[in-house]
């Protein structure tokens, strides 16, 4: 076929002389946009594949003229950051925790970092934003399990709670009382926990439940029931629950007891994903700030 | 004689399959030893029954009604795929919706995959049978080889269907896209798949015609490609004959790379040549136009067959995968750029002197508004493959909203205008129930798609803009669970699209039932020819 039909409308085109079924063909020529786009993207594609890594070869493949590499550019955006924090970082490391909110440029440096260690490795059960959920503290209130000074927190971080991780973790177990305690007891100091936080209660089963409490729980709990920190002991008297603070899950938790466990985060219990000290120091201080800190 | 050994077959398969449920391992196989069981049991009763009877006349012409029951299967699976998208789209933006007595069978990780199948398998596999057997025959002028061979295709592709979708519910599982059932199901649809080539192939070379029209080129690429790629793929050892687990012969970056390279070859070959077979012989057909370009056809074809077995790398850039396969990934992902759209160009130009159809045919403006999603996504891929728009778009929303931008606009689309092209001509009816129903389920399908396409845009960059985001002191900004939520009004807006694009189904559903079996519709008179 000829190449004449350049300039000619549609309907002069002709046709390959093909039909199927009614179909035919025109014999229009390769849109000419079309064609040198293709060549483009076919020059680009050589010349790219020049100066970047492309063809393999025997032995590896063709390095390309700009010597790029992926991990080589992450490992420079990763080390350029390290250097511009190293001085920082190494005074992280060594800092006396107690007195970092006086240099408020390494007191910054460290909440900004602990956020984002914070929002990656602890925001999936503390909540992304620190406020807890049903079985996970609250890190936002100055109620606190195990002591709320930042050397407390630094050290939970560490070696984490109930874990089999580090042997220097918190730990304390609650006992379950479902077969220790009869039922007229349970209800009993169930409802003298409702007294003692505020809420309503039956005052007949609180009064005998007062005795139980004294007999059981006021060795951890407190006399009162104020808690007690070495012991991860919370707090009885105030309005928050860890598990819940209604009848049923009181009950739920005299009867069989919890076991909260928070993994320990040192790089030395935690190969390969753990915090360094510097890292560790960092997250206390930001969790230290949120607001109850002690 | 044949009767005979059809019914020891059946009998054999179906005492087969009693003692592997018996003997199963875990409950997936069982339920499909029991669902072959059932399915070989039926046959060989009806088989019993048949013995002997007087074969009729042999049938010549066209061999429709496979392509009938291929119809009626795409519409059934096409709702039901839609159905569980929109239910999924649903539980990510409302988990609640993960009911707790749903779990393990109808939680969001199980039905996932069950729509991703029933939507490109089920619905666009059915389409693509269907609409092949039926445009191998007009443009061949011959009828489909095999005898009853098509029927078996078309059958065992159900049971395909059916043990690949119960299959994931149960948890069985290869855990790799697009290619998730376990070995015997994968042999079985080998076997199914080899008969369809034979099926097709057959035709081909029996035609009457002397030149192979273009639409089968792509027909025939998209079989023969689909086979090599399922067998590759799916190379497994079981671990047991007798229970559903396998493991695949590849490990770590050869797995991941081997899987991709099919990943991406289903969408090159199974959703994109495959229904530019489809989009050939339809659209010129409805617009009653030459072809634009036969040179163009010639050139597309072999330059996108040629290009796209090689791009699939570029779904796993910044992975293990050494940068140099990252890198021919890509480059060849650009090259495809201009060889993907000659089919939207052949497409598009043959409507030349046939614009004026758009504002009178409904079924003109879907293949219309199909092309123009097929060159927008055929745009948008190449340039995602970019290392450094991947680098933002990867892991993304943004990779969901390209996928259904091609899926809803350029498969679905051309799928419905395929339907409603055939459903009259294979019942005999002068025309469609409806043509304002069509236009009906144009408008809702098309403001479904972008509200879906658009919505998976912004949280797509807004999600990967979110993941990057580090302060002066290079520490990340947002954690993960900031951008989930963050994501949740768009969420509900593709859900509200997606439920758009499932009601225009509906409507097309009830528009094809009317015109195939509604009472009004006219039956054409057979007229004695002019």
């Amino acid at each position: 076929m000829s190449k004449k039909q350049d300039n000619k409308k549609q309907d002069e085109v002709e046709t390959t002389g093909h039909s199927w079924d009614g179909i035919e063909e025109f014999n229009n020529p390769l849109p000419k946009w079309w064609v040198w786009c293709l060549y483009a993207t076919i020059v680009w594609a050589i010349l790219y594949t020049i100066a970047y890594p492309a063809w393999p070869m025997i032995k590896g493949a063709t390095p390309g003229l700009l010597g790029y590499s992926t991990r080589a550019e992450v490992a420079e955006d990763i080390a350029a950051v390290d250097a511009a924090n190293a001085e920082l970082i190494a005074k992280l490391a060594a800092v006396d925790l107690t007195t970092i909110t006086d240099d408020a440029e390494l007191h910054g440096f460290a909440v900004n970092g602990g956020g984002a260690i914070f929002r990656a490795n602890c925001s999936q059960c503390h909540g992304s934003g620190a406020a807890g959920t049903t079985g996970f503290p609250n890190l936002l209130d100055d109620d606190w399990l195990w002591g709320g000074t930042i050397e407390d927190i630094v050290y939970t971080v560490t070696h984490g709670v109930r874990n089999e991780q580090s042997l220097d973790s918190r730990y304390s177990e609650m006992t379950a009382f479902d077969e220790i305690l009869t039922d007229e007891e349970i209800t009993g100091v169930v409802n003298h926990v409702l007294a003692i936080s505020g809420q309503d209660h039956d005052p007949a089963a609180a009064e005998l439940g007062a005795t139980v409490f004294y007999d059981n729980c006021a060795a951890c709990h407190g006399d009162a029931g104020e808690g007690m920190d070495a012991l991860g002991a919370p707090t009885l008297t105030d309005a928050i629950w860890l598990y819940g603070g209604d009848e049923a899950t009181i009950t739920e938790t005299v009867r069989y007891a919890r076991f909260g466990v928070m993994p320990a985060w040192s790089a030395e219990y935690r190969v390969g994903s753990g915090l360094d000290q510097a890292e560790i120091n960092a997250v206390a201080a930001y969790v230290h700030q949120l607001g109850g800190g002690e | 004689m044949w009767d005979w050994i059809k019914i020891a077959l059946f009998g054999v398969i179906a005492l087969g399959a009693a003692l592997a449920a018996n003997w199963a391992r875990d409950l997936a196989y069982q339920i499909h030893a029991l669902i072959v069981m059932a399915v070989a049991a039926g046959l060989f009763i009806w088989s019993v029954r048949k013995a002997g009877d007087e074969k009729g006349p042999v049938e010549t012409g066209y061999m429709d009604g496979v392509i009938r029951a291929g119809v009626i299967a795409t519409t059934f699976w096409g709702v039901t795929g839609f159905l569980v998208g929109v239910w999924i789209a649903f539980q990510l933006a409302f988990p609640q919706l993960n009911f707790d007595f749903l779990q393990g069978y109808g939680n969001f990780g199980r039905m996932r995959p069950l729509h991703t199948s029933a939507v490109i398998f089920a619905f666009g596999g059915n389409a693509l049978i269907a609409t092949s057997f039926y445009v191998v025959q007009r443009t061949s002028a011959a009828r489909l080889f095999g005898g009853n061979t098509a029927w078996f295709v078309f059958w065992g592709y159900q049971l395909f269907i059916v043990l690949a979708a119960t299959g994931y519910l149960m948890g069985s599982t290869q855990s790799r896209e697009y290619a998730e059932p376990e070995w015997y199901v994968d042999l079985w649809l080998t076997v199914v798949w080899v008969a369809y080539l034979i099926v097709f192939l057959g035709t081909i070379m029996k035609r009457k015609e002397p030149h192979i029209y273009v639409a089968n080129w792509f027909f025939l690429s998209f079989i023969v490609t689909v086979a090599m790629l399922h067998v590759v793929n799916n190379l497994a050892i079981p671990v047991s004959f007798l229970g559903s687990r396998s493991v695949s012969v590849f490990s770590g970056v050869q797995d991941a790379m081997t899987q991709w390279w099919y990943g991406h070859n289903a969408v090159g070959f199974f959703l994109t040549a495959g229904f530019l077979g489809m989009m050939y012989y339809f659209v010129p057909k409805q617009a009653e136009k030459p072809v634009f370009s036969y040179k163009l056809s010639i050139i597309h074809f072999w330059a996108l067959i040629f290009l796209y077995i090689w791009a699939g790398p570029h779904h796993l850039h910044y992975t293990a995968l050494p940068d140099w396969a990252g890198t021919l990934g890509m480059v060849f992902s650009i090259v495809l750029w201009m060889p993907s759209w000659g089919g939207m160009i052949n497409g598009l130009m043959t409507l030349n002197g046939a614009w004026d159809k758009i504002r009178t045919d409904p079924i003109i403006r879907m293949m219309v508004i199909s092309l123009g999603f097929y060159g927008m996504s055929t745009f948008e891929g190449p340039m995602m493959s970019i290392r450094a728009v991947n680098s933002l778009s990867h892991y993304t929303d943004w990779t969901i909203g390209h996928v259904h931008s091609g899926a809803l606009g350029w498969n679905g689309m051309i799928t419905f205008s395929a339907l409603y092209f055939l459903t009259p001509k294979l019942w005999n009816k002068q025309r469609l129930y409806s043509l304002t129903l069509v236009s009906w389920h144009f408008w809702l399908a098309t403001i479904g798609i972008i509200l879906y396409a658009a919505s998976m845009w912004v949280t797509g960059i807004m999600e990967g803009l979110m993941w990057r985001e580090v302060d002066a002191q290079g520490f990340l900004v947002n954690s993960f669970a900031d951008t989930v939520s963050a994501k949740f009004p768009m969420y509900v807006v593709r859900g509200i699209g997606g439920l758009m694009y499932l009601t225009g189904a509906l409507i097309m559903t009830y528009n094809l039932w009317m015109t195939a079996f509604g009472k009004k519709s006219a039956a054409i008179v057979t007229a004695p020819a002019e």
